[in-house]
């Protein structure tokens, strides 16, 4: 195997009181896309100003094609970086920003023009060399941005959020056009986001980070069905939570009991003993609503509920119900046939889950037994 | 009756020129109207008493007679000067405030700029001259030290005029730096740095350029002050100081040759027009951009 195109070994930064990261270790293979997911003040961004080299860790080191980069200046790392907010020259145009880099370099000028031309060709901006970068519509500066960096042929390419200033149409145009990008180049790509929708679409692998630390590291189907933390199963992709206290176990499955004597089984995550609290995650699409009790898969335990309300969201559209005995909120995906769109707010309906589709964690520490 | 587009227009165009009154008639009066006396006076010549006929002479001793050009150029090249160590001094001072010095220390920065303002500039230069004079403080401190073995006498020098141009220039270099760099935004920096450029590479292709209008309008300001200066080189230059605002105050007020004062008043606005406007070409910069960083 080769070696990895970024390697973190115990990387740590803190400032003042708060540990921003906390001894973290992980590995990136080379032509892949890795996405650092977490929410605001997690110290991912913290985390990829000590790849590329603006803020120097504490601990531990940081290695980049294999080269440890302890002691080396952002402008000597093969390392580039797309910021938040683009940070395109303008006092430049589209041409001299890509060839920004190679002018460092000391290349030749034919040299640079001939690059840089090709590259922006290569990102769909054929032509545009010469315009101004305010002239330049908001994805076409994300690719100059995008082109500027890799025309420098980086081993890796960190974005910091890139989309988070676009409006919602073209983020998701965006994000496809990155992943494409980034498949045809090759380039190992470094991504961090708060948007847990463009880590999953766009990696192979998501570290899910919290407080300095990963929560979770693997493929984005490992995190959205197989979530190893609760952190992880509330924060990836939505989820319904109910709070209750293990009563059993029957073989993989925990028997919860939350508010109210509302009786919940699950997949049981780590070890659960009677007695403990537990917090329990059922994702919207893993329930199946049914008005006569009989439609329901009949080895899985029924549930009843009131509804609340109905989110119609074409494909993405759900019902809001309050649960009979905890009366609390849950939320359940409607089918993409249509059926269940007449439903209306006060009427009663059935549901049921697959126990195999739900996990059980014992609760973190601090959290709120009923929230 | 309603008011037709065409009204609307006129009352518009006449509220405008209403509030615009106190502003062109402080021009008018105070800037245009002398100008015009001023033009008509350097362009004839005393032939007899009361008598005055149009010619250009004023013009034509200025340029024969040598001390008159000589100290008018080098009244332009100190003046280029000054306004150069200006901006070299002022640079880095801006860059501090604006960069590196946060919240308070900024703001705090910036006070110690403006304070020396507070006092009067003849009580600041007469304070230069307390410690430069031979018999200041400057001199005696250099003699304890063991530096000189009498008192040097510091003051009547080029060198002493140059330090207290720049000094009295300095605040009207720093405000548009600061604000041109305050607008500078860091991840430019941070992009140019991560793209591989170096310190002198960031300062040329980044730095300066997004600073040029600033840079720009700082140049000019100390320029003109420096050019239209009269106190400072005449208390620090004293008889040596040969600056043009000397020759014109000797011909209004001690030659009382108000034709030649007016040319003379002429030809260093005739300067400071063209070096703005060589700045401006040079620097490729537009006035009304730079205006509005001043």
């Amino acid at each position: 195997m080769s070696t990895p195109d970024l390697e973190a070994d115990a990387l740590s930064k803190r400032f003042a009181d708060h540990v921003a990261v906390d001894s973290l270790s992980f590995k990136v293979e080379r032509g892949s896309f890795f996405s650092i997911l977490g929410p605001s003040g997690c110290g991912k961004t913290t985390l990829l100003r000590m790849i590329a080299g603006f803020i120097a860790p504490d601990g531990g080191d940081i290695a980049i094609g294999g080269n440890s980069m302890r002691g080396v200046a952002p402008n000597r790392r093969p390392v580039n970086m797309v910021f938040q907010q683009l940070a395109l020259f303008p006092m430049m145009s589209v041409g001299e920003n890509v060839a920004f880099g190679l002018a460092r370099r000391g290349m030749g000028k034919a040299e640079q023009v001939r690059r840089s031309t090709a590259m922006l060709e290569r990102v769909g901006l054929a032509g545009a060399a010469d315009k101004r970068v305010d002239e330049l519509s908001g994805g076409q500066r994300q690719r100059v941005a995008i082109a500027r960096s890799l025309v420098l042929e980086p081993t890796l390419l960190l974005l910091d959020e890139p989309l988070g200033a676009l409006d919602l149409k073209l983020r998701e145009h965006m994000k496809i056009e990155l992943k494409q990008l980034q498949a045809s180049f090759g380039t190992t790509f470094v991504y961090i986001t708060h948007d847990q929708s463009e880590a999953l679409v766009l990696s192979d692998h998501v570290g899910v980070m919290s407080q300095g630390r990963f929560e979770q590291l693997g493929t984005p189907q490992d995190l959205y069905y197989r979530p190893q933390t609760p952190f992880v199963a509330g924060f990836v992709g939505a989820n319904n939570r109910i709070a209750g206290r293990a009563t059993g176990r029957d073989g993989a499955l925990a028997e919860v009991e939350a508010a109210g004597g509302w009786m919940v089984r699950a997949l049981a995550q780590g070890t659960i003993a009677p007695g403990d609290a537990v917090e329990v995650f059922v994702r919207p699409e893993a329930a199946i609503l049914a008005r006569d009790p009989a439609q329901l898969p009949p080895d899985q335990p029924r549930h009843s509920g009131e509804v609340q309300s109905l989110l119609f969201d074409g494909a993405n559209s759900a019902v809001l119900l309050q649960e009979e005995r905890t009366r609390r909120e849950f939320r359940i995906a409607l089918p993409q046939t249509g059926q269940f769109s007449d439903l209306k707010p006060r009427e009663k309906i059935m549901f049921s889950f697959d126990p195999a589709r739900a996990v059980c964690f014992p609760a973190r520490a601090g959290a709120v037994l009923d929230g | 009756m309603a008011e037709t587009p065409v009204d609307a227009r006129w009352h518009g165009r006449l509220a405008l020129g209403l509030l615009l009154a106190p502003a062109l008639i402080w021009l008018g009066a105070l800037i245009v109207l002398p100008h015009v006396d001023l033009a008509v006076l350097s362009l004839r010549e005393r032939t007899g008493p009361r008598h005055y006929v149009a010619s250009l002479a004023q013009y034509k001793t200025f340029l024969q007679e040598p001390l008159y050009w000589h100290v008018f150029l080098r009244t332009a090249v100190m003046s280029l000067f000054a306004t150069l160590f200006t901006l070299l001094l002022a640079f880095p001072i801006a860059w501090i405030i604006a960069k590196l010095a946060r919240g308070r220390s900024g703001s705090l920065l910036f006070i110690v700029c403006l304070i020396p303002f507070w006092v009067s500039e003849t009580v600041r230069t007469l304070g230069w001259m307390i410690l430069l004079r031979e018999s200041g403080v400057l001199p005696a401190l250099l003699v304890k030290l063991g530096i000189t073995a009498v008192p040097v006498e510091l003051l009547y020098r080029d060198s002493t005029i140059m330090v207290g141009l720049v000094y009295t220039s300095l605040l009207f270099m720093v405000v548009p730096l600061v604000s041109s760099l305050e607008s500078l935004d860091n991840s430019l920096i941070e992009a140019a740095y991560d793209l591989g450029a170096g310190g002198l590479a960031i300062l040329r292709t980044i730095v300066i350029p997004h600073a040029a209008p600033g840079i720009t309008a700082g140049c000019i300001v100390v320029f003109m002050l420096t050019l239209g200066n009269y106190l400072t080189p005449t208390l620090l230059g004293g008889k040596n100081s040969q600056w043009f605002t000397e020759q014109i105050y000797t011909q209004f007020i001690t030659r009382f040759n108000w034709e030649q004062g007016a040319a003379f008043g002429f030809l260093l606005l005739a300067l400071s027009t063209a070096m703005v406007v060589i700045g401006l070409k040079v620097s490729g910069q537009r006035f009304g951009d730079v205006m509005r960083r001043t």
